[in-house]
């Protein structure tokens, strides 16, 4: 019996392949500023208000929307299911997970949505790659905007369909391409109402239209349109006029609602096999009860907050307008939604202009390549209906100093 | 000229708006490492060449795809079935 030498061999890294993004980081860390990806909430007094670093902070870089992180039914709902069911379900939807409030939530969102189908996931994210990743197998085709959220990409990428682009929020671009895709295979064809690093809004009727034209299934993520986008606030789709239209509506919890998780929402008749069949939806653990009785009591409030629908879009115009005089270039022309977007030039000026807004008291997002289009660097505001008129004045008179300060204007 | 010879110089008059740092292109220019393109960069160029020739260059396709050679290769095949 021959005795082989014991070599050890030298591990290869895992780590290696991000020596690329440490380096950079460092690089941006070295020259000064504050990691823009390291903010730290020490305190948060109200939906605009925070602490951050010992000082008061006016929010104006998250999406709490309509401003109901601190409503009293809110609070009220959570705090009663946390004493009366604990502060978790320790299993999954499928199995011993769903509590009296995930079923409530589920309720509410059917009636909000006026649909006969409502299923809630652990978060938005899970959402889209459980509904498309379930809903488009082998030979099917999902065609998608090339400005989708990763969420979406990622619902691909964990399916087995064909994967098809085109051009963001080009209705010819969809057409042409949904006229070369063979006649038999199922399709769906995936959009969102608004898309979140711009803030513009997708001209759904006539994707709509093309995609059905063309036999597919539509997906609309409505994420940042919910509770003040149509006459119920149920998205994009319903203020153009696709009531009954789009087969399966995704949207989330941590944004308009205030909280976190996902859903989706159908008319289709066989829509609850989606809870038999969908991997992120199975195989994790459901919501807390506390995080689900706030959604569902948040969404009942949403139903009729028409005033604070009003005074969001209020704010959204005043932004846009203050950032627009002072001479910003924005991701919109008009206020198409309730994210303004700055766009800057390159990442230090980025980086220099949301430090010195932070500085001043303003969190606002920053945003760069790849999560941004066409390579750009942007300061994302997102407005809140809580926001008051003195408080938006006091942001464009920050945004001005700021802006000058780094030549950006 | 033969047809493949002649979706070379088109695939090659497409990529050249994209080739910022002159990149001689031969059948095993490589997308990646020497042209050295980004996501975007690609987005944009694999929407004009599905224009330019009529076809659908799945994102499952895309990702076998690294060289200008393999491009060629399946315009020429995608082409063919049309």
């Amino acid at each position: 019996m021959t005795q082989t030498a014991l070599i050890e061999p030298e591990t290869a890294d895992l780590m290696t392949k991000f020596d690329g993004l440490i380096a950079e980081r460092a690089a941006l860390l070295a020259a000064g500023v504050t990691d823009p990806f390291a903010i730290v909430m020490d305190e948060v007094r109200s939906p605009t208000e925070a602490v951050i670093k010992g000082r008061e902070t006016i929010l104006l870089g998250t999406y709490n929307y309509m401003g109901m992180t601190f409503d009293p039914d809110v609070l009220a709902a959570g705090h009663a299911a946390l004493d009366a069911f604990g502060s978790g379900t320790n299993g999954s939807r499928m199995l011993n997970g769903t509590f009296r409030d995930h079923m409530a939530a589920e309720a509410a969102l059917r009636e909000f949505y006026g649909t006969s189908g409502a299923i809630v996931f652990s978060t938005g994210y899970q959402a889209n790659l459980g509904m498309i990743a379930t809903l488009a197998g082998r030979g099917d085709y999902v065609i998608l905007d090339a400005d989708s959220h990763a969420s979406i990409y990622d619902g691909c990428a964990m399916g087995t369909a064909e994967i098809v682009r085109f051009r963001h929020n080009s209705v010819e671009d969809l057409a042409k391409r949904l006229a070369r895709l063979p006649v038999e295979p199922a399709k769906l064809v995936v959009l969102e109402g608004v898309y979140s690093m711009l803030g513009d809004v997708a001209p759904l009727k006539e994707m709509v239209a093309v995609a059905k034209q063309h036999g597919a299934m539509v997906l609309v993520d409505e994420a940042h349109s919910m509770g003040f986008f149509g006459e119920h606030g149920r998205g994009v789709y319903e203020a153009q006029g696709l009531e009954g239209e789009v087969d399966f509506i995704v949207g989330t919890f941590s944004k308009s609602v205030g909280t976190v998780g996902g859903f989706c929402v159908s008319n289709h008749p066989k829509f609850e096999a989606i809870r038999l069949a969908c991997r992120p939806y199975i195989f994790t653990a459901s919501l807390p009860p506390s995080v689900v009785a706030t959604a569902a009591a948040s969404i009942r409030k949403l139903k009729h907050a028409h005033n604070k629908r009003q005074h969001l879009w209020e704010n959204a115009r005043a932004l846009h307008g203050g950032l627009t005089a002072l001479g910003f270039k924005l991701g919109t022309e008009t206020p198409e939604s309730a994210i303004v977007a700055v766009i800057l030039g390159d990442q230090n000026q980025a980086v220099a202009m949301w430090q010195a807004l932070l500085e001043s008291g303003v969190y606002v997002n920053m945003a760069r390549p790849p999560a941004t289009p066409a390579g750009t660097y942007l300061l994302r505001c997102s407005l809140c209906a809580e926001h008051t008129p003195e408080q938006i004045k006091t942001v464009l008179a920050r945004f001005e100093a700021a802006g000058r300060a780094v030549g950006a204007i | 000229m033969t047809d493949r010879a002649q979706t070379f110089d088109t695939v090659a008059r497409l990529i050249a708006p994209f080739n910022k740092k002159g990149v001689a292109l031969s059948e095993g220019t490589s997308f990646q490492s020497d042209l050295e393109w980004d996501s975007l960069t690609v987005l944009d160029f694999v929407a004009n060449i599905e224009d330019e020739f009529d076809i659908i260059i799945t994102m499952n396709m895309q990702a076998e795809i690294e060289t200008v050679g393999q491009l060629v290769d399946a315009v020429m095949k995608l082409t063919a079935k049309a």
